[in-house]
């Protein structure tokens, strides 16, 4: 299987971001791990969306407590003590709220069937395990119960002690040390994993979604001689000038269809084969072209010869 | 042809056609099997949508056929096709599939019920051992604690800082003990909560478990030395003739509190132990297992650990008779101790049966 990985057939992603996860079918699967820049802008986003439901919360309880005021006045200015004694339990209530909602977005959205939050999702990478298997529940816990200690715990600590003023300098240092470790953990292994991911077995990878294109050249050299009112007929010299590189090449110029490019490509092959490039019909000849190349090196896959590209030698 | 070979005859009309259409061979191949994979796809994109309910029968028995058969066609497009766009798109589709396919099988609230049903139990109890060397060593810090204070009164100083002391030093007047002890109103069951939350006794917990990582050391030291405080505060009471009601001023959310911290030193333990000794397994595998059992524990001790600033701040504020602090902090302990000892014990039996059987089996 390790072979399957070889082709140099993926144009996406940083080749040291490229893994191969192997499936329960022994199937290896092209896989890209999710940079360090997505990872922290994802975080982003989701710390935006969480503060976005905490202002919805306190939002509510403020409108909770005017109607109340107002509802209540009497009873509340006749007994202060209950005005208290309610706002200390809202007080307790808001403390458990923050916190839930803090670790269950997280689990909540990356046990679900996407694996990844809102953040993630808009940047389009998602949580997989590391070694191919099921993502297990347990391990979408671990790793955010790590981000607790590794994240959210050193921050709220930091902010309360400034905000009651007796940080010293030292703890602010030995805090903001803390965070930083942590954060830039990922960036010391090459599988961009933080401690919650090293200890849970996850990654962070990826989430590819694509649509099928059309196939490129779809009309049989018959027909297109119908369609184009010309047929290109080339010897395997001339095919063989090309290997699978330049072919994918021509494939995206055919795929794109703008025709400033099909003329490039087409005066270059031109060329080298040493032909004099016309006008008019370059999207007939680089189909044609296209087609009997793929025909010539997919016939060569079969008995196991492939060609990389141009450089490497035929056969 | 190959395809032909092993197609019904019936098809061998429709093959025809497709020659028509397509001259390469795996062009052809792609046509042929196109119509699975949108099927697969559409199938695909319901359950990301998690609208599990809109996908018919007979597309929820497809999918693993579906599945393989995409698969499948992978393998052989890599080895066969040079076209980019087919194999990008069916890296895509595989690797979405996949995902579905060896998904989470549960969502959080169902874990979440499992999660109390039994999974924490034996998450704790499959570290029974390093739970037993916290405890040993917690006792053994308040021991130290008491004794060295009782030696020399001056290491109170050393173990408690003046902020927590507040008061409660050696030799002190017995009223002031005795208002510490005392309870309070809720404006001050408030404050206590919330103190609670962010502090002492909650840091220590999450960085027992958290320093784990570096051999479970500091996660002994860390509890050692609270344990050791606790010791010497102790003595200060019992010193001044206070001692049955500082326990039970302690009991009423402390049974819980400081089991909480015992288990998630002992989590932390647990990930130190796998990390320095991972037997026949992978450093990284070894500490990944371990993580996954802490883990499961760690969510336990965080809920156990709001329960104990709920009964901090207002439990023990509110509930000044010592008797029923007792009463309250030692039942609470019982119920720990059954919960974790007999809850979630059927299934355990019956994972150690199939993987007896699997092994009579083989």
């Amino acid at each position: 299987m390790a072979r399957n990985a070889a082709p140099a057939l993926r144009t996406s992603g940083l080749t040291k971001f490229r893994r191969m996860l192997v499936t329960p079918e022994g199937v290896g699967l092209n896989i890209s791990l999710a940079s360090a820049s997505a990872r922290f802008g994802a975080l982003m986003l989701d710390m935006v969306f969480i503060n976005l439901i905490y202002i919805a919360y306190f939002l509510v309880m403020f409108l909770l407590f005017l109607g109340f005021g107002l509802g209540f006045e009497e009873l509340f200015t006749a007994n202060p003590e209950a005005v208290n004694g309610l706002l200390s339990i809202l007080f307790v209530v808001t403390i458990l709220f923050i916190f839930i909602v803090r670790n269950g977005y997280f689990l909540y959205f990356e046990l679900g069937p996407r694996g990844a939050t809102w953040g993630k999702r808009i940047l389009g990478i998602r949580v997989a395990a590391r070694d191919g298997g099921r993502l297990a529940p347990e391990a979408v816990v671990a790793r955010n119960l790590l981000r607790e200690v590794e994240f959210f715990l050193p921050i709220q600590f930091l902010s309360i002690l400034s905000a009651q003023g007796n940080t010293s300098s030292f703890t602010l240092i030995a805090g903001v040390i803390w965070v930083l470790v942590f954060a830039f953990f990922l960036m010391f292994n090459k599988d961009r994993m933080r401690c919650g991911d090293l200890l849970a077995g996850t990654w962070v990878v990826l989430a590819p979604k694509q649509q099928l294109t059309e196939v490129v050249a779809p009309q049989d050299s018959m027909t297109s001689a119908a369609r184009y009112g010309a047929d290109y007929r080339f010897s395997d010299a001339e095919l063989g000038i090309y290997g699978e590189y330049e072919l994918q090449t021509l494939e995206r110029v055919l795929r794109d269809g703008s025709e400033e490019s099909e003329r490039t490509v087409y005066v270059a092959i031109c060329t080298k084969l040493g032909w004099e490039p016309g006008a008019g019909d370059e999207r007939a000849f680089l189909e044609n072209y296209y087609t009997q190349l793929r025909q010539k090196l997919e016939s060569g896959m079969r008995f196991g010869k492939r060609r990389a590209n141009k450089y490497e030698g035929e056969g | 042809m190959a395809e032909q070979a092993f197609a019904p005859h019936m098809v061998a009309d429709a093959q025809a056609a497709l020659d028509d259409i397509a001259v390469l061979r795996s062009d052809r191949f792609r046509l042929e099997r196109e119509a699975d994979w949108t099927r697969l796809d559409q199938i695909i994109t319901m359950l990301e949508k998690g609208r599990r309910s809109r996908i018919s029968d007979e597309d929820s028995l497809a999918l693993p056929t579906l599945y393989r058969k995409t698969v499948s066609a992978l393998s052989i497009a890599r080895e066969s096709s040079l076209d980019s766009g087919l194999i990008s798109y069916l890296e895509a589709l595989t690797s979405r599939a996949y995902y579905q396919v060896y998904g989470p099988r549960t969502g959080f609230f169902a874990w979440f019920a499992a999660f109390f049903s039994g999974g924490w139990s034996r998450a704790v109890r499959a570290i029974w051992l390093d739970i037993v060397i916290i405890l040993l060593v917690m006792v053994a810090g308040a021991v130290v604690g008491y004794v060295l204070v009782d030696q020399n009164n001056d290491w109170y100083f050393a173990l408690v800082g003046p902020d927590m002391a507040s008061g409660r030093v050696p030799g002190a007047d017995t009223d002031v003990l005795r208002r510490s002890l005392g309870g309070g109103n809720a404006e001050d069951s408030l404050s206590v909560f919330a103190a609670f939350l962010f502090s002492n006794n909650a840091q220590v917990a999450i960085f027992a478990f958290a320093l784990g990582f570096a051999l479970g050391i500091p996660s002994i030291l860390l509890v050692t030395h609270n344990l050791a405080l606790l010791g010497a505060m102790l003595w200060v009471f019992v010193d001044a003739g206070m001692g049955v009601e500082f326990v039970g001023w302690l009991s009423i959310h402390g049974t819980t509190e400081l089991l909480a911290i015992a288990l998630a030193g002992a989590a932390g333990l647990h990930i130190g132990r796998a990390m320095a000794f991972p037997g026949k397994k992978t450093h990284l595998a070894a500490i990944q297992q371990a993580g996954l059992t802490s883990a499961i524990v760690m969510t336990g001790v965080v809920l156990m650990l709001v329960l104990a600033g709920l009964l901090e701040g207002f439990g023990r504020q509110l509930i000044t008779d010592t008797a029923i602090r007792y009463a309250i902090g030692y039942s609470l302990l019982a119920f720990w101790a059954a919960y974790f000892a007999f809850t979630g014990r059927r299934k355990e039996a019956l994972a150690r049966q199939t993987s007896e059987d699997s092994h009579h089996g083989a």
